[in-house]
């Protein structure tokens, strides 16, 4: 164990009032709702934050409609999964004494946004081809002109690698495996947009989007905020609820478009799992409830994989017979994971708000039982970044 | 000829040469003479051991199918005439990896399979700018 794990904790989490399809609010209320709830949860208030963080929207705007002027700022965006990496940083910085009480701040109108161009994580204009944005990206040049644009599609193409290499039929049962057991959790969160069972052949009748993909490997598109605070943990002693402590964090990533991935069957949360676990002295045996960014059934399934659940080319055998679902022995996604609950488009933040309530004992009907260390890893970009997190209740 | 919408390459100062050659129908990679890399995309400085000392070869335009994903739902309105359509990735002899669209081919996953030998073919876009596209190697009949 690393003498930082530990050192900080999460003691505030919060969604915004309404999630889903949300047309009358804007990203920034999205964001603001969610950082008040985080806020009041940990008993805390504005003045009290002295470090901000968010992705993809300027901290600047954020601090300025939220009325903050932070101390310690960090805009580092490298997709959905970069709240995870905002922890990691703010466990330097509130070691460092550069902050003490660190505000993670994320709202997104993926579903109901007014602006006309869609510009998406990666900076690719979806609205009209004509407001793209700087040429020199290079998916400008060399994906976009082909048609080859987008997460779902970009995330299919790494899929069929793995379908070639593993075998097409193993990999789709776990892919079902995945859709399906996380809509059965989705039905225990009253928050999740998806409120009807799934079953296989509802997954396998889905429409294609891109081959191989069925409309039921690809996540929601919805308008949420979500906000995390964390802390030190001598700090966190004297607050309102127990903290949950950082055990251990990770980052890296590999590529930003799809086409440069190195290895399509191969995620960076094959070292961030192992750094992360490291720092926190746990082994798998350890963790009790897991929570993987599940943009799509495939990036599920790959993490477990990546993170050292499972073998390379083993998870269809890992994931069947519902172990993931409610009642199994593997717990993975209790909220209803990006695929069912919700996806503002960087779904990241909702991972750790689950892990933390989940840890906090807080998760009524979907509660795991004796919920002591969480596993949660952050995805961001195409299959680029990954942050990993490792977190616990233990004082 | 009819309103182009799909996105349209912008060449840049380290791809000028790339697009002009394709212009050509002539598939130009770039080569590290330190560590032998052929890499696309082009850049000045290698990606692989960061040398300076890079050059432009010839590909022979012949590789195999790396991956692909075949698109029903348009990612954007200027591909909905398109659907459905391939996105592939070739490994070019020499081991860089591109981009593409792989043409002149039953769109089916049954009929398309990685590891399939392909070729490269131009498709003439603008005045400007020819996109290397490929399709299967062509079996002469005996």
């Amino acid at each position: 164990m690393s003498k930082i794990s530990g050192t900080v904790a999460i003691v505030g989490v919060g969604e915004s009032d309404e999630m889903g399809v949300v047309p009358g609010k804007s990203a920034l209320q999205h964001h603001a709702e969610a950082a008040y709830n985080a806020l009041e949860d940990a008993g805390l208030t504005k003045d009290d934050v002295d470090g901000l963080f968010t992705a993809r929207y300027s901290p600047l705007t954020t601090a300025e409609y939220m009325g903050i002027r932070p101390k310690y700022s960090d805009g580092t965006w490298i997709g959905g999964g970069s709240f995870e990496g905002h922890v990691f940083h703010a466990m330097a910085a509130i070691n460092a004494g550069f902050c003490e009480v660190a505000l993670i701040t994320h709202g997104q109108s993926g579903r109901s946004s007014r602006i006309p161009a869609l510009i998406d994580d990666q900076g690719f204009a979806h609205g009209t081809v004509s407001d793209s944005p700087d040429p020199n990206q290079p998916p400008l040049q060399y994906e976009q002109p082909y048609g080859l644009i987008g997460p779902p599609i970009s995330y299919a193409f790494a899929c069929t690698r793995y379908m070639h290499e593993f075998g097409e039929e193993r990999t789709r049962s776990a892919l079902a495996e995945i859709a399906v057991s996380t809509r059965k959790w989705a039905l225990k969160n009253e928050k999740a947009l998806m409120k009807k069972p799934m079953s296989f052949d509802d997954y396998h009748n889905s429409r294609w989007i891109a081959w191989p993909f069925h409309l039921l490997d690809c996540c929601l598109v919805t308008d949420a905020g979500g906000a995390v605070v964390v802390t030190s943990t001598d700090r966190a002693r004297d607050l309102k609820k127990s903290p949950i402590r950082v055990l251990g964090a990770a980052e890296s990533h590999y590529h930003g478009m799809i086409s440069q991935m190195p290895d399509y069957t191969t995620l960076a949360a094959k070292e961030t799992g192992k750094r992360a676990m490291n720092m926190a002295g746990v082994s798998h045996d350890d963790i009790d409830l897991t929570m993987v960014y599940d943009a799509f059934t495939y990036s599920a399934m790959l993490s477990l994989e990546d993170l050292g659940f499972c073998g390379k080319g083993e998870a269809p055998d890992f994931l069947q017979d519902q172990r993931t679902a409610p009642g199994g022995d593997f717990p993975l996604n209790t909220n209803g994971g990006g695929l069912s609950y919700t996806h503002t488009g960087m779904y990241g933040i909702f991972l750790m708000i689950e892990a933390v309530r989940q840890l906090r004992g807080e998760c009524g009907e979907r509660q795991v039982d004796n919920c002591q260390i969480s596993l949660v890893n952050g995805l961001g970009g195409i299959m680029s970044s990954a942050n990993t997190l490792v977190l616990g209740n233990h004082e | 000829m009819a309103e182009y919408y799909k996105p349209i390459p912008v060449p840049q100062p380290e791809s000028e040469y790339y697009w002009k050659m394709a212009k050509d129908e002539e598939l130009w990679l770039r080569h590290c003479n330190s560590c032998e890399k052929i890499y696309f995309y082009p850049r000045d400085i290698c990606p692989g051991c960061y040398s300076r000392d890079t050059n432009w070869v010839r590909s022979t335009g012949k590789g195999i199918l790396h991956t692909f994903s075949i698109v029903y739902r348009a990612p954007h309105p200027a591909f909905k005439d398109d659907v459905p359509y391939v996105v592939a990735l070739v490994e070019l002899e020499g081991g860089a990896r591109i981009p593409t669209n792989l043409i002149e081919v039953e769109v089916t996953p049954e009929k398309i399979k990685v590891g399939m030998p392909v070729e490269v073919v131009f498709d003439r876009l603008t005045e400007d700018i020819t996109l290397p596209k490929f399709r299967p190697v062509q079996v002469s009949p005996l």
